[in-house]
């Protein structure tokens, strides 16, 4: 049967606790390094002051989002983007909840604007000047398969290169305790449709069921995955890192997994 | 330049808002133009304000097999779900299709947070208290993850939360997946519900209007949030020969600024020629278009000198949010059913709410109802983060 879903990864990104971006989680992947400090992201795609009043969620989505825009080449004023998350910003959100209950009119208009969830892909596209199409998704802990498949889905049906960024920040307060995320982490692609010199091709399927992840093996990456609904991605980035033929399968959706086939040029 | 899309039916569709539940409902005080705002009696600490709020929804917990999602985000999506016979129609749909079938793409600015917000209010012990201990409540996507589950639908769900253009862009998700064969048909629209967040948001902001919104008015000051939701069926021409048509869809960014629309408005003309082109349509097909028209000074500076340059005379145009408020996002779907209702009743809503048209205005502006022939109509939702999506839809002849 042939796949839904035929795309090229022309770029990726990725931030991690120990893992400051792709070419670090690379290097413990593939080369057995050991991770490292935890650095604050770089979102270097900001103009330094608002850089400096991001909030993490934007800081941490820009970041990855900027590392695959750079891998792949493209210009990023012309590329549609997808940001997904579970849970957006849950810093601002327990902030939000907290005036609310106890001084509703002091509530800060900045955070107010900022807690939408697409403020990552609000900042994105103003640093950049992309005026194309730009989304925020959401698919609870379900999130990255589901912003997965939209970006793909959008990447094939207009045939355009699309910007995928998945992101999570630790949840903190009462809401913290809700969300299960206890560590922040981020990732990227750049999707086409085409080669385009592009060495890994995702062939997508949607398949019934949801199988659970099995465990790889690895306690870094074990317990990296468990830590954040869009590291759910790491099965995946794992096999992007180790660049050899692999099959697996990333829930999408409550009873939905995607079946991915990961080809790799000669 | 994007292809011409192959036009959808929309087989089913709904609304429920402050004008009541359901499209009748909707019809009735669209053509009496009677508003649906009161004054504010909602926020939990005084706010001076006027609201669109839908009556009765505290009265109605969901049924206790979904008491996990039970919240009034998810009640007033369920009534609205029980309206025009829009569950019969689902049920239908899963028959014929399958449950893996049917995607759930639903729009929402702030889903359940009014349950987070309330938990916060009454923390035990600084935690959240054991009634509100429902992880499928506290994130975003609670509401795509309820209407799934109470349809149980195995497809793919996905919640697009941009503000204020939610619910107009999953019609665009949709039609994606079904052109690509992933799905058959999809459930799309999205729900809003008053909460402080929004209404202390808003005012913080002070985009707020201390009087009933007047969108397009010289004086106007500002916007009245509102609650909603609005439901569709999109599946191929083939399944439904009577329908609507969704004919294109637009979108486009401002990158601009997070909380003022662009200044000539690019981004909102963008996403109107990417609907005209998906469409196949040029501006003077248009019959009518239900605009964004918040009342606040800048989408409706931006937007009236949008419509007043692109389209003629002939294309009417108003915005309902006198009627409703602002619904935030719910506002893409209740104004798309809103824009469907017009077509079938032939008459284009008034702008409720204004009583000194802003000069900027084009003669395009429906101040009153009008009688009218509507084949082609877009509805615009425009958001935070310069976010904007056109819809275009026709009358079911236009097929032949």
């Amino acid at each position: 049967m042939s796949p839904a879903l035929s795309v090229w990864i022309s770029g990726i990104g990725l931030w991690a606790p120990g893992a400051g971006d792709w070419h670090a989680f690379r290097d413990i992947v593939a080369d057995g390094a050991a991770p490292g400090e935890t650095a604050r992201p770089v979102a270097d795609v900001l103009p330094p002051n608002e850089r400096r009043r991001a909030p993490e969620s934007v800081l941490l989505a820009v970041a990855v989002a900027g590392q695959a825009v750079r891998m792949s080449g493209r210009d990023a004023a012309t590329l549609p983007c997808v940001f997904a998350s579970a849970h957006g910003d849950q810093v601002i959100t327990d902030y939000m909840c907290e005036t609310l209950a106890t001084a509703p009119r002091e509530l800060s208009p900045t955070k107010f604007h900022n807690s939408v969830h697409n403020a990552p892909a609000g900042y994105w596209t103003i640093a950049t000047g992309c005026h194309a199409a730009s989304s925020a998704v959401s698919g609870g802990e379900e999130a990255f398969g589901a912003g997965l498949l939209e970006a793909a889905t959008l990447a094939v049906a207009d045939d355009r290169d699309v910007l995928l960024a998945s992101y999570d920040i630790a949840g903190t307060g009462p809401l913290g305790s809700m969300t299960t995320t206890t560590g922040p982490f981020a990732v990227a692609l750049v999707l086409s449709p085409r080669a385009e010199g592009a060495a890994v091709r995702l062939d997508i399927t949607p398949e019934r069921g949801n199988s659970g992840s099995e465990p790889m093996g690895d306690a870094w990456l074990d317990g990296l995955s468990a830590s954040n609904p869009s590291a759910r991605a790491v099965p995946l980035m794992r096999a992007l890192a180790l660049t050899r033929p692999a099959a697996l399968r990333i829930a999408a959706a409550r009873g939905l997994d995607l079946h991915i086939d990961i080809g790799v040029a000669a | 330049m994007p292809h011409l899309m192959t036009p959808l039916a929309i087989s089913a569709y709904t609304a429920t808002s402050a004008l009541g539940l359901g499209l009748q409902a909707h019809a009735e005080a669209l053509a009496a133009s009677r508003g649906g705002l009161t004054p504010n009696d909602f926020s939990t600490a005084p706010l001076d304000c006027w609201i669109g709020r839908v009556a009765g929804v505290e009265d109605e917990p969901l049924p206790p097999e979904w008491a996990e999602w039970d919240c009034r985000n998810n009640r007033l999506a369920w009534i609205a779900l029980r309206q025009d016979g829009f569950a019969e129609a689902v049920r239908a749909a899963r028959e014929r299709y399958g449950s893996a079938r049917i995607a759930v793409l639903l729009g929402t600015s702030t889903a359940s947070i009014g349950a987070t917000e309330e938990g916060y209010r009454r923390l035990d012990h600084g935690n959240m208290p054991a009634d509100l201990h429902r992880p499928a409540l506290h994130t975003p996507h609670s509401l795509a993850s309820f209407v799934a589950a109470a349809f149980e639908l195995d497809g793919p769900c996905l919640t697009v939360a941009t503000a204020c253009s939610s619910s107009a862009k999953v019609f665009a998700n949709a039609e994606r997946m079904i052109r690509l064969g992933l799905i058959d048909a999809a459930i799309v629209g999205g729900t809003d519900s008053l909460c402080d967040s929004v209404l202390f948001g808003f005012n913080s902001l002070e985009l707020v209007a201390p009087e009933p919104c007047r969108p397009f008015d010289a004086g106007r000051n500002g916007i009245s949030i509102g609650e909603a939701a609005g439901f569709a069926i999109l599946e191929r021409l083939e399944a439904e020969k009577d329908a609507p048509l969704l004919i294109g869809y637009g979108e486009a960014s401002d990158a601009h600024h997070m909380s003022t629309p662009h200044p000539e408005g690019l981004g909102a003309e963008l996403a109107l020629r990417d609907a005209l082109a998906r469409a196949g349509i040029e501006p003077r097909d248009v019959d009518y278009i239900n605009l964004h028209g918040t009342a606040s000074q800048k989408n409706d500076e931006v937007e009236a000198a949008l419509v007043a340059r692109t389209f003629p005379p002939t294309t009417r145009a108003s915005s309902t949010k006198g009627f409703t408020g602002h619904t935030l996002g719910a506002a893409g779907v209740l104004e798309a059913a809103i824009t469907l209702l017009a077509m079938r009743e032939r008459q284009v809503p008034a702008n409720l709410g204004t009583t000194t048209p802003d000069p900027l205005c084009g003669p395009q502006m429906a101040w009153r109802p009008e009688p009218a022939e509507i084949r082609i109509a877009l509805s615009n939702s425009f958001g935070f983060g310069g976010n904007n999506a056109c819809l275009a839809f026709a009358r079911a002849e236009r097929r032949a």
